[in-house]
């Protein structure tokens, strides 16, 4: 029997990750995934990540899955593809594997979970039509085969999973008719909602799917509002034409495989193994790590993955003491960096109605997706009629994210050493409008604005990722925080550079009257009608 | 539908085109692509038909857990389409509970 010293189960960004510290550490690493492709969820995802840049924010997931599998390459880490695990036996620390048609045993010093998590559904009446698909699904179709999972599309969930699919939906060149939840706020980071309200996404908070509507698939969906008790609230329905239902309702840990090995499991609202600090479990030398151990973002995966293998690494006497320590200070702090803020796992279920720096969270961006005019000015990113360009900073919650600091060359933006502050545009004047932060920020919450452009007219700076790519000159309408039209507007400048990262950078001219309300740019864009 | 170009992903990489038969249709899709994203490009939602209910099932999870899109591939019933690779010459039939339908 195949003795490797540490066994990885699961090939995405936490599996990937352990596998390659544990390498590097010097011990024989072997890594199963029953896909046929390694990188797990990661590499197909398209959006900015929000961090810092020891958590490589302002890269595209998909991106940083690249990097990850052409380290783990370089290191000649064993990944075996289409193997399924099908037993884990303590404490014979022995893992069986099915490969293709053949079973293997192997014998395993560590054993590293990193299986991920499933997608969680909902029963409504018409769930199982074809046409009701997982967000997950929506991303594999779209972002990994090049498929519109539909024409159009409800979204039911509004945490980041929902919004940030239902943004790539638009990028897909789909319609998105609305995000529902049926909690009384939007889930997910405001800053993700604000990029699909102002293209014109609706929101409907306190409303849940009533039904999925066809003979043989889906033909519309009806929707209602629901009372506090969550119960659907008669004589509110609403009908949508729609071909494709998207469940976005959260994520469930797949712990299987660490349940079978009988380490010590608790519920914290899907079966978790209990883990310490380094990733182990109540068994010695096995560990887990990712969202086998309770859902998170990737980039805290690949921290907990990074961890368990150089734990186990460390153990069993591959690493030093002092080197360990030092590795284990550096990731921890990492950790506990993007564990922080608004969104942090202690603060889960929690309505929070007010900043850290004391300001009162916008309710419209809460129950809406956008925050009213009038309401921008009260955070310290957003400034009125400074002297000629400037950037205006539309974050207004506290996330653990800084590329606008770290992008701002001249001194302009400042978030400071705590990554959840709000981000301050503490010096104006010193803004030469090279349009980092506006590309770099992965909320696409920073526009910059210009009230002198022109006599009786501003200039509008704002991201921009969808297609057909507008040119200077074109003509189109400006629309404002809800994507309803301002006014029509003209594009007079459009920049894309490689070090912008896709996103676009357009500039708009509208009335001086509009420079606080025009947020988004509608031409021949193929999306929301 | 397929996305023709996409803002930041660009062109999406395919294999050769093949061909293949979809209830004794032909179609085209991408050589190594599912076939459920054959499929899904060609319009084809309906997958299979429930045993007892005999209800319509399609792609749902995408991944290979949920087993919703399973059909009859190249003669082998509960294929899970939406991670087996196309490729030319197969034959892929709607699965009517765990089989063909039966002709009366």
């Amino acid at each position: 029997m195949k003795r490797y010293q540490c066994v990885v189960i699961g090939a995405g960004p936490a599996g990937l990750s352990a596998a390659i510290e544990a390498k590097k550490a010097g011990m024989s690493v072997v890594v199963f995934d029953e896909n046929l492709q390694p990188g797990g969820q990661l590499i197909k995802q398209i959006h900015k990540f929000f961090g810092s840049r020891e958590q490589k924010a302002k890269e595209r997931g998909f991106v940083i899955g690249k990097e990850l599998l052409d380290e783990a390459h370089e290191l000649n880490v064993d990944v075996k593809l289409n193997t399924v695990i099908k037993a884990i036996n303590y404490p014979m620390k022995r893992v069986t594997a099915v490969e293709g048609d053949h079973i293997t045993s192997y014998s395993a010093d560590n054993i590293i979970i990193a299986a991920g998590a499933s997608e969680a559904t909902l029963p409504f009446k018409g769930w199982t039509l074809p046409g009701v698909i997982g967000a997950g699904a929506a991303q594999t179709l779209m972002n990994l085969h090049g498929i519109q999972p539909g024409d159009r599309v409800l979204m039911v969930g509004s945490g980041n999973v929902g919004l940030v699919v239902a943004f790539q939906l638009l990028q897909a060149g789909c319609e998105v008719v609305a995000v529902i939840d049926a909690l009384p706020h939007i889930g997910g980071y405001g800053v993700h909602a604000s990029k699909l309200a102002r293209t014109g996404v609706p929101f409907y908070t306190s409303h849940t799917i009533i039904e999925a509507e066809g003979a043989d698939r889906v033909t519309g969906a009806v929707i209602a509002e629901v009372d506090n008790s969550f119960k659907p609230i008669a004589g509110t329905e609403k009908h949508f034409d729609v071909d494709t239902i998207c469940i976005a309702v959260g994520l469930t840990p797949s712990s299987k495989l660490a349940d079978m090995t009988g380490c010590e499991m608790t519920d914290i609202g899907g079966a978790v193994p209990i883990v310490n600090q380094y990733g182990m479990t109540s068994i010695e030398g096995l560990y887990a790590a990712g969202d086998t151990c309770g859902i998170s973002e990737a980039s805290s995966a690949m921290i907990t993955g990074r961890i368990a293998a150089i734990a186990a690494a460390h153990k069993d006497g591959f690493i030093p003491d002092d080197e360990f320590e030092t590795k284990y200070k550096l990731l921890d702090d990492s950790r506990r960096q993007i564990d922080s803020g608004m969104f942090c796992k202690a603060n889960k279920g929690k309505a929070i109605e007010v900043t850290d720096e004391g300001i009162e969270i916008s309710h419209k961006l809460l129950e809406k997706g956008y925050l009213a005019e009038n309401e921008i000015y009260k955070f310290p990113g957003a400034i009125k009629k400074a002297k000629g360009l400037h950037p205006v900073i539309e974050c207004t919650q506290n996330i653990p994210c800084n590329p606008c600091q770290d992008v701002c060359h001249f001194g302009c933006i400042a978030v400071g050493d705590i990554i959840t502050a709000l981000p301050s545009v503490c010096a104006p004047e010193k803004c030469e409008g090279c349009g980092m932060c506006v590309a770099h920020c992965p909320g696409q919450a920073i526009f910059l604005v210009n009230e002198q452009f022109e006599p009786g007219y501003a200039s509008i700076t704002i991201p921009y990722e969808f297609l057909p790519m507008p040119q200077s000159g074109d003509h189109g309408l400006a629309l404002d925080r809800s994507g309803k039209t301002v006014c029509e507007t003209e594009i007079v400048d459009v920049k894309t550079n490689n070090i912008f990262n896709k996103t676009a950078i357009i500039t708009i001219k509208v009335p001086i009257e509009a420079a606080g309300k025009a947020r988004f740019y509608k031409g021949a864009m193929n999306t929301n009608e | 539908m397929r996305i023709k170009d996409h803002p930041i992903l660009g062109e999406i990489p395919k294999g050769n085109v093949v061909t293949f038969t979809f209830d004794g249709k032909e179609m085209k899709g991408y050589e190594g692509e599912p076939i459920a994203a054959a499929l899904k490009a060609a319009g084809v939602m309906i997958h299979r038909y429930t045993t007892k209910l005999n209800k319509p099932r399609g792609i749902f999870c995408a991944i290979g857990r949920c087993t919703d899109c399973v059909m009859i591939v190249d003669g082998v019933p509960n294929t899970r389409t939406c991670i087996t690779p196309l490729s030319e010459g197969m034959v892929v039939n709607t699965q009517y509970g765990v089989g063909e339908r039966e002709v009366k």
